[in-house]
């Protein structure tokens, strides 16, 4: 509740939550494994088999109408304490015009594991999946056409991956004799440094070894040059 | 000042009208030519490109140098690499590059066109837009004014007017030294300011 701004508080009726949420729980409660209001939002958490039939229900339910597929998220929880085995969590997020509520239905997902589409019910899950699939590699059964949708062509990896390095494992260069656009393997002169903006005195943390050889004059290096 | 203003204009005047002629270079003619109407080619790809069009808007119109922005990469002898180049934009990039009829100039504008700026360690973003396409003007900022875009147009004006035109330029080599398959230029071939 404390986090929702004044403005926004107007507008939510803590009751009327409550009682969806009710709703919800008691007449789909073999697919849900959680449900409850957390700060005036609404959260769910499906079973990853039943997340279709969970989605048919909200859309069309007559206290729920969630019509509106808002979008739909991946979140990497590597190494999250308890669940090791569950690594990554869908999120959608739906809204009700007619009722003005929101609310959100998460899935845990394993490695190797895939959800089961949600484009037979909401179309618009055809973009946000395959988003999902890009920089997760969260596969989705059944989806009608699973291929990357943001990273480069003949991308390798999936960068919102929380052990993907942050700069990646190649770089793009012009190839004067093949005359195109190639790729390289990645080679970084400076290497990337957390800056502490909270101490006066330390402006470089973590890698400053890497900062201070950066800083020795190599006299080899310029006679090679 | 206008002492020599007024004693050249003198010269204009009498030359055109006893002779009819003036008298100059091929060299100077072309350049001038060249320098006067730079035409960029809209290639606006992040943040840059609104500054961009702050520079060729009502206040600081880029008009005034005879620039005029074009649509079309076959119509145009400049692209400002306004923004953020990524890896999958690159291919793209050089292909509008390539269908530029020369002479060709390219001025990369902004941090991230220069060397990456803050996308330098992201795994998407080519690091300088001068590894895919050899650049005649840096302008830094993050984002540059519109007054320093003018500026460095300004810079490739100049840069223009004292290029010999008789002279093959050596593209192949900038590419090289890029790549890092061959030394940089010597002093000699260097341009200086």
């Amino acid at each position: 509740m404390s986090y929702t701004s004044q403005h926004l508080q107007k507008h939510i009726q803590p009751d009327v939550l409550e009682e969806v949420v009710q709703h919800i729980k008691t007449s789909k409660s073999d697919c849900i494994l959680q449900a409850e209001v957390i700060d005036s939002e609404m959260v769910v958490v499906a079973r990853r088999a039943d997340i279709v039939e969970m989605l048919y229900f909200l859309r069309d339910d007559a206290q729920c109408q969630f019509k509106i597929l808002v979008d739909i998220c991946g979140v990497d929880w590597l190494g999250r304490e308890g669940r090791e085995q569950e690594r990554f969590d869908v999120v959608y997020h739906l809204l009700s015009v007619a009722k003005n509520l929101r609310l959100r239905v998460k899935v845990h997902v394993a490695e190797e594991e895939s959800v089961p589409t949600a484009t037979d019910v909401f179309s618009s899950a055809n973009w946000y999946e395959r988003e999902c699939y890009d920089l997760l590699g969260i596969p989705f059964e059944g989806h009608p056409d699973l291929r990357r949708i943001l990273t480069d062509y003949d991308f390798d990896g999936h960068p919102l991956r929380k052990d993907f390095p942050l700069t990646g494992k190649v770089e793009a260069y012009y190839d004067e004799k093949e005359e195109r656009v190639a790729y390289k393997p990645l080679d970084m002169p400076q290497e990337f440094r957390e800056f502490d903006k909270t101490s006066n005195w330390q402006g470089v943390s973590g890698n400053m070894v890497l900062a201070e050889e950066d800083n020795v004059f190599d006299e080899d290096e310029f006679k090679n040059t | 000042m206008n002492e020599i203003v007024q004693q050249g204009e003198a010269q204009l005047q009498e030359g055109l009208r006893d002779n009819g002629y003036l008298m100059t270079t091929v060299e100077d003619v072309v350049n001038w030519a060249r320098a006067g109407s730079i035409w960029p080619m809209t290639f606006g790809l992040a943040c840059c490109a609104v500054e961009m069009m702050h520079a060729g808007a009502s206040r600081y119109d880029l008009d005034r140098f005879g620039a005029l922005f074009r649509p079309s990469p076959r119509q145009s002898d400049l692209m400002i690499v306004a923004g953020t180049l990524t890896n999958k934009m690159a291919p793209a990039l050089r292909k509008v590059y390539e269908q530029m009829p020369e002479p060709r100039y390219v001025i990369s504008m902004g941090s991230c066109a220069n060397g990456g700026g803050y996308y330098h360690h992201s795994y998407s973003v080519v690091r300088g837009c001068d590894r895919i396409i050899p650049v005649d003007v840096y302008v830094p900022g993050c984002p540059p004014t519109a007054e320093a875009l003018i500026y460095g147009l300004i810079q490739l004006q100049k840069k223009i007017k004292r290029t010999p035109i008789f002279e093959k330029q050596d593209t192949k080599a900038q590419y090289a030294y890029a790549t890092g398959e061959e030394k940089p230029y010597s002093k000699d071939e260097m341009h200086v300011g």
